[in-house]
């Protein structure tokens, strides 16, 4: 089985984070209840060949939690700390193939706990604090612009 | 023949007992004479420097070569593996044609190879030479685009497309040097350098180390244009600029992936027109949609030296000066059925994209103001990037937008005679046209709807609009085209109107499985893939491609030629050989 594992330690960060947001003997799960839901067609506003602006929406949510649909991309590897969030399943593999390439609008999603990979054609939605600006993976180098920490996923 | 099979008993003989060491370049090389290029040993095992013996034509190796090689006592591969001892001398040149046989010994590792060092005739025969390259262009792709572009009546074609008129034409065989098989970068490679290379490879021989930059290498036809002429070059393709096909024309890597250093490939070659999609490697990682590692902003290098930068359509038609970088997509561009009629892909997001046609006559106003001449290369990209997800509506616009583009250089060869045109593919699809399909045949089946042989009748598309496009794409009796190779997907025998193409998703076992967002097209079907599960969509085929060309120079094209051969035609037109 192919899991996908975070840091233990930012799990425990986060879980006593969690603790102190919410209140004592809460049952329901006070992400998903602060969460905004955020399209893939609303991260950018100016889309040109120089560059992509975010929108005021995705500037708007930076630090908050946000929670998006979309589907897994097949991990780089099994016990990497991340996965991408995709609009579309990925028919190529762009870690795998030279000729591919990673859309644009990709984030990615750097899960509070090990998570079961789930299917390609799989709808997911994920839910976790939006963090913006250019992020260098220190495993694997993968750069990134958009992320969800703290993140925890559930087939939809 | 006897003769022959003869020989090759004695070479094979000759082989066996000994341990081969690999020499670069491979045996019967072609090599042009004056060119650059490294010359490489890799012995199997770790042999004593003052063993290494190499003579050329009988002569020791300094005296032809014109220097020392240096000796690696041990060359490293994955996980420090020792892979044995190499010698290697970069930048050799040969100024006399001729065969130089290269025998190399060390202990009991011998090998010998044979290259061919060439010349050309002394002048020129044109001035110009525009290179078109359908990406992918099978022989299916030709006649789907004459079909749906000018119709035919009564088994007769009511209209030749500009690649039917061409004067010449040769059979080119695309193998690559580690398999039958092959992909776009060594096969441009080859016809870029006029030496074959490994699937993967750019501008380089592949050899056994890891890193991708290292590899020998040979000259591209923009160095050789550079160090013998004052010509302008031209790159024009609508995919990334850094992709395998454009990037032949000027890069050395093992890998074509290594896009964000191609880009710095063409900043070192500097072609004076360079146009495409592909702006996310000459950004700077800081800037959202850049795809580069690094902080270098290849948008202000190229400014700096010079070049009128475009973004969109608008600003290529208004672009001054001498050198215009044409970015005008993060990516690959979209398709001119996505741009001109659907709307999709990202066309939404790059609303004001040029075509094809468009870029080629940009390129051909600015190069034609050097009266030395230039060399122009337009790739027409999507017929390939269409065809391996059987996207065959899109794949068939594309090869009509390619021929279109080839107008516009016929156009020019009339009032510039001086001018060779070549036009060709790469490598070609196991793609097929076998009939139509026709909505109103009776039932709800769709393979039933399949007309074959008289069945098939004529399809009904229209172009009243005379853009040479069909007005609409999805009409109710359409060409019935396969693929003869296919991972497991959905086949809908309709076009695909919301978008391009996917047939094919990645499961947790890295394995291919069909995309069920075409389940539920009425009618689809699922077919089970012919191909291992590890591929992602239906792949190149071995076939021959069919090359054809116009203009002085192009009597050379004939017969079966290997891709490499192309290159010397090529240089033999411009006569590179005699400076």
């Amino acid at each position: 089985m192919m899991t996908l594992l975070q840091h233990p330690v930012s799990r425990r960060l986060f879980l006593a984070g969690m603790a102190m947001a919410a209140p004592p003997l809460l049952t329901v799960r006070p992400v998903a209840a602060a969460a905004s839901m955020l399209g893939f067609d609303e991260l950018y506003g100016k889309v040109t060949p120089l560059g992509l602006q975010f929108s005021e929406k995705t500037k708007a949510l930076e630090g908050k939690s946000v929670s998006m649909r979309g589907f897994m991309a097949p991990p780089l590897k099994a016990e990497a700390a991340f996965f991408v969030l995709t609009e579309i399943p990925m028919s190529l593999c762009p870690f795998c193939s030279s000729d591919a390439d990673w859309p644009d609008n990709i984030v990615v999603v750097y899960l509070s706990a090990r998570q079961t990979f789930t299917q390609a054609n799989q709808t997911i939605e994920v839910t976790g604090r939006l963090e913006t600006g250019s992020w260098t993976d220190p495993e694997t180098g993968f750069v990134s612009l958009l992320r969800l920490r703290d993140a925890r996923y559930a087939a939809v | 023949m006897r003769t022959l099979l003869a020989a090759l008993v004695a070479t094979t003989a000759l082989v066996t007992g000994a341990q081969a060491a690999t020499v670069y370049p491979l045996d019967r090389a072609t090599i042009l004479t004056g060119s650059p290029f490294d010359f490489k040993v890799e012995f199997k095992s770790v042999v004593k420097p003052e063993d290494v013996k190499i003579t050329v034509n009988g002569q020791d190796y300094k005296a032809v070569l014109g220097a020392e090689a240096s000796f690696i006592a041990e060359e490293k591969g994955k996980e420090d593996k020792v892979l044995g001892s190499a010698v290697l001398l970069r930048g050799v040149k040969i100024a006399k044609a001729g065969d130089y046989k290269v025998e190399v010994s060390a202990g009991d590792e011998k090998k010998s190879v044979t290259w061919n060092v060439y010349g050309t005739q002394a002048t020129p025969k044109a001035r110009n030479i525009i290179f078109f390259l359908g990406d992918g262009l099978s022989v299916a792709h030709r006649t789907g685009a004459r079909i749906m572009s000018k119709g035919m009546t009564e088994g007769k074609a009511n209209g030749h497309l500009n690649m039917d008129v061409l004067d010449r034409m040769a059979f080119v065989g695309t193998s690559s040097t580690n398999a039958i098989a092959t992909d776009s970068a060594n096969t441009m490679s080859a016809y870029m350098t006029g030496h074959k290379t490994a699937v993967n490879a750019l501008g380089v021989y592949a050899d056994r180390t890891p890193n991708t930059l290292d590899d020998p290498k040979v000259e591209t036809i923009a160095e050789a244009l550079r160090r013998t002429t004052k010509k302008s070059i031209g790159v024009v393709s609508n995919a990334e600029i850094e992709d395998a096909t454009p990037a032949a024309v000027v890069s050395h890597t093992r890998a074509r992936g290594d896009k964000a250093e191609i880009a710095g490939m063409f900043y070192d070659v500097k072609p004076e027109v360079i146009l495409g999609g592909g702006s996310a490697y000459f950004l700077p990682k800081s800037v959202a949609g850049s795809k580069r590692k690094d902080d270098k902003d290849f948008i202000a290098l190229f400014k700096d030296a010079g070049y009128t930068l475009a973004t969109t359509k608008d600003e290529l038609a208004k672009a001054d000066g001498d050198k215009v970088l044409g970015l005008f997509h993060t990516g690959n561009m979209d398709t001119v059925l996505d741009r001109q009629q659907l709307k999709k892909g990202t066309v939404e997001k790059f609303p004001n994209q040029p075509g094809l046609v468009d870029m080629t006559k940009a390129a051909l106003d600015k190069l034609s103001k050097n009266p030395e001449g230039f060399f122009l290369m337009v790739e027409g990209a999507s017929i390939d990037k269409m065809s391996h997800p059987m996207d065959w509506d899109r794949a068939m616009y594309e090869t009509i937008e390619f021929d279109q583009a080839i107008g516009l250089g016929l156009e020019f060869l009339k009032n510039n005679p001086d001018t060779l045109i070549v036009v060709t593919g790469d490598h070609t699809h196991g793609v097929s046209i076998i009939g139509t399909i026709d909505d109103d045949k009776p039932g709800t089946e769709m393979r039933e709807k399949v007309g074959t042989y008289a069945d098939a009748g004529f399809p009904n598309y229209e172009d009243k609009d005379g853009d040479g496009y069909p007005d609409k794409v999805d009409v109710s009796r359409r060409l019935a085209v396969f693929s003869s190779n296919f991972p497991d997907y959905y086949e809908t025998w309709r076009p695909k109107m919301d978008g391009p193409f996917e047939p094919s998703v990645q499961n947790e076992k890295k394995q291919y499985v069909a995309n069920e967002a075409y389940k539920n097209v009425p009618g689809a079907v699922f077919r089970e893939g012919n191909l291992p599960r590890s591929a992602d969509t239906a792949v190149h085929a071995v076939d021959d491609v069919v090359l054809q060309a116009t203009g002085p120079g192009s009597e050379g094209f004939k017969g079966y030629m290997e891709e490499s051969d192309i290159y010397k035609v090529l240089v033999d037109t411009f006569a590179l050989g005699a400076r």
